[in-house]
């Protein structure tokens, strides 16, 4: 387990390596950040001075290099824009994204485990279809509209709920459930498929046979088990999320990561959309990190290979 | 239905009804596959509404009553036809500079079907180029491949071509080969997995045998028979990007105006939430119905052509 754990490791921070440097490059190569700073009405001096100044004139690599090793000590450099350290800005709005996310996956969650669950114990039902017309829909709703469906019905029309900011729990509703649904199709469909493959196992039968109560098979012997490939794939989406929380912060203007990234790209930040492109892609790579161990550790199969 | 050997034959002196092929033979795959599709109700409601739009999207210089672009601002926000106030001079209304709604959201049709077509273009010969050569080479060549998938997926897919587009510039084609450059990874992860279902099969080794190129292999043995699984992901990755495509323009770093994209005539028509909401809620039905029959259409191949690989 040990030898797989650091194995994987490896392999994670080659990826986050790799990731920050097509981000770095990205971002440099494809236009002048000098001129973007500049704005259309400077001279050709003050690109210049710009560049200097920031230190765009050296060569790629050079500034590469030194953007990483100041970034692995969690030093970002500053803000273009707010002319603040990037990186207090980032773990400021940080917080919030995280209790968007938490609070979405939680709403998948409640969604979509007892539909899967449902689906699984009567196949080709009514249930089975509707779980799987649910799906299909909810594939196919743009977030952005869904949202903005949300904030007329339930915000102008019915007056339930706050439309934007985030001072109260209830802010997070409709954010949560625009940017939760999105993923209850993938982990319904996972539920489902592993409920019925437990559900037709050897010691499935044999504790019928035993005569345990129905219910006490479902949770405590089948869920326990169909559970944990779940498990893994949530912690694969919740990474997903909050790359797409950006449309929903922006919508319900939720002061998080993705309304921070929105705004950075509007005014050319430089350093703040590297920034915010590395912590989210870290994040997922250590969640991915975490299902794996996750699985290894429950399934040796997987350790071997 | 008569015996073929029954006494009726025999008696009156009919001729004896044969055996006819159908009731021996089972029907010839290609009839049960065709049996199949056209008695699935995703395919078929799917691909009538794609084809529908496909229609509308080619024909929209004839359909379209007004040019999408024609600016009047003596008519601006005209409710639509089932509105009080409506009327059947522009029947989807028109948006806040006077553009009638129905002729914009006909050309929008087009952007959409054209940016999620070539993206998944681009997407599907790089994802399948990669998948393919990991599949069959297997070895270092696969480590390398699904290296290369998770350093991908790490990328957040709408923030990176959020800030490319913000950078490069924005066109329709800058759209489309960003978007093309960063969703291939479902071709990828599939076709890979599909190769190496077949590649140790009889037929690719006796292709082997008798001394086949590795491209002739690939081209001639292997994708035809993975051709089906190709063409499931390809209708879901064209139902992605459209839907990535509209998410960027609804941000206002897609398409950019007066071109009507759905995204971006949701995004122009949020303003006016509270008093119109039918601004809103006309492109995206339209993008909901589109991005919906496609995903209909792409389930449903995959239940057709691979059962097993339903869930």
């Amino acid at each position: 387990m040990l030898n797989y754990a650091l194995k994987r490791l490896g392999v994670a921070i080659l990826v986050a390596t790799t990731v920050s440097i097509v981000t770095f490059s990205l971002l440099h190569l494809t236009g002048d950040p000098a001129m973007a700073l500049a704005g259309a009405a400077a001279t050709e001096d003050d690109i210049e001075n710009i560049r200097r100044v920031y230190g765009y004139d050296r060569p790629f690599l050079v500034q590469y290099a030194d953007w990483l090793i100041k970034a692995v000590q969690g030093d970002f450099g500053r803000s273009h824009y707010l002319k603040t350290e990037v990186a207090d800005v980032v773990f400021d709005r940080l917080p919030t994204t995280m209790i968007l996310g938490a609070s979405a996956i939680t709403f998948a969650f409640i969604l979509s485990i007892p539909l899967g669950v449902l689906a699984a114990i009567k196949p080709n039902t009514i249930f089975d279809r509707l779980a799987l017309t649910l799906a299909v829909v909810g594939q196919a709703l743009p977030s952005f509209w869904f949202a903005l469906i949300m904030i007329f019905w339930l915000g102008i029309e019915w007056r339930l709920l706050p439309i934007s900011g985030t001072e109260s729990w209830q802010n997070f509703i409709m954010p949560a459930v625009a940017l939760g649904y999105y993923v209850t199709p993938a982990i319904m469909r996972l539920t489902r498929a592993g409920m019925l493959e437990v559900l037709a196992s050897d010691y499935i039968r044999t504790a019928r046979a035993k005569g345990i109560r129905p219910g006490a098979i479902l949770f405590k012997h089948a869920l326990r088990n169909a559970i944990i490939p779940v498990v893994a794939l949530s912690a694969v989406q919740f990474g997903f999320m909050l790359g797409g929380s950006i449309v929903i912060e922006t919508i319900f203007a939720i002061n998080g990561l993705g309304f921070l990234a929105w705004e950075s790209i509007q005014r050319a930040d430089l350093p703040m959309m590297q920034a915010i492109v590395l912590v989210l892609a870290c994040f997922y790579i250590v969640l991915t990190y975490l299902a794996d161990m996750l699985n290894a550790f429950l399934d040796p199969r997987i350790r071997v290979v | 239905m008569t015996p073929p050997n029954g006494p009726s034959a025999a008696g009156t002196g009919a001729v004896p009804s044969l055996p006819i092929a159908d009731q021996i033979l089972e029907p010839s795959p290609a009839r049960q596959l065709r049996r199949r599709v056209f008695g699935h109700a995703g395919i078929t409601i799917g691909a009538g509404v794609l084809i529908f739009i496909i229609v509308v999207a080619l024909l929209a210089p004839v359909l379209a009553p007004f040019d999408p672009l024609d600016q009047d601002l003596t008519r601006r926000i005209i409710p639509p036809v089932w509105h009080e106030t409506g009327s059947w001079t522009h029947v989807l209304g028109t948006d806040q500079f006077g553009r009638d709604y129905l002729s914009r959201l006909i050309y929008g049709a087009r952007i959409s079907l054209l940016i999620g077509f070539v993206a998944m273009l681009i997407s599907g010969v790089i994802g399948t180029t990669l998948g393919v050569a990991a599949g069959y080479f297997g070895g270092r060549v696969d480590m390398v491949v699904n290296f290369i998938i998770t350093t991908r997926l790490s990328l957040p897919v709408i923030l990176v071509a959020l800030a490319v587009v913000s950078i490069i510039g924005n066109s329709l084609w800058i759209v489309i080969w960003v978007l093309g450059f960063l969703i291939w990874d479902r071709f990828a992860v599939v076709m890979r997995s599909s190769v190496q279902q077949v590649r140790d099969l009889d037929y690719v080794a006796a292709a082997k045998a008798l001394g086949c190129s590795t491209t002739r292999i690939i081209l001639s043995e292997i994708m035809p028979n993975i051709v089906n699984n190709l063409i499931v992901v390809a209708t879901l990755e064209m139902a992605h990007a459209i839907l990535l495509e509209a998410a960027l323009s609804y941000l206002g770093l897609g398409v950019q105006p007066p071109a009507p994209s759905w995204g971006l005539m949701i995004s122009e028509g949020k303003g006016m939430i509270f008093f119109d909401p039918w601004l809103i809620g006309i492109p995206g039905a339209a993008l909901f119905a589109m991005v919906l029959a496609i995903n209909l259409l792409g389930d449903g191949l995959r239940d057709v052509t691979a059962p097993e690989n339903r869930n």
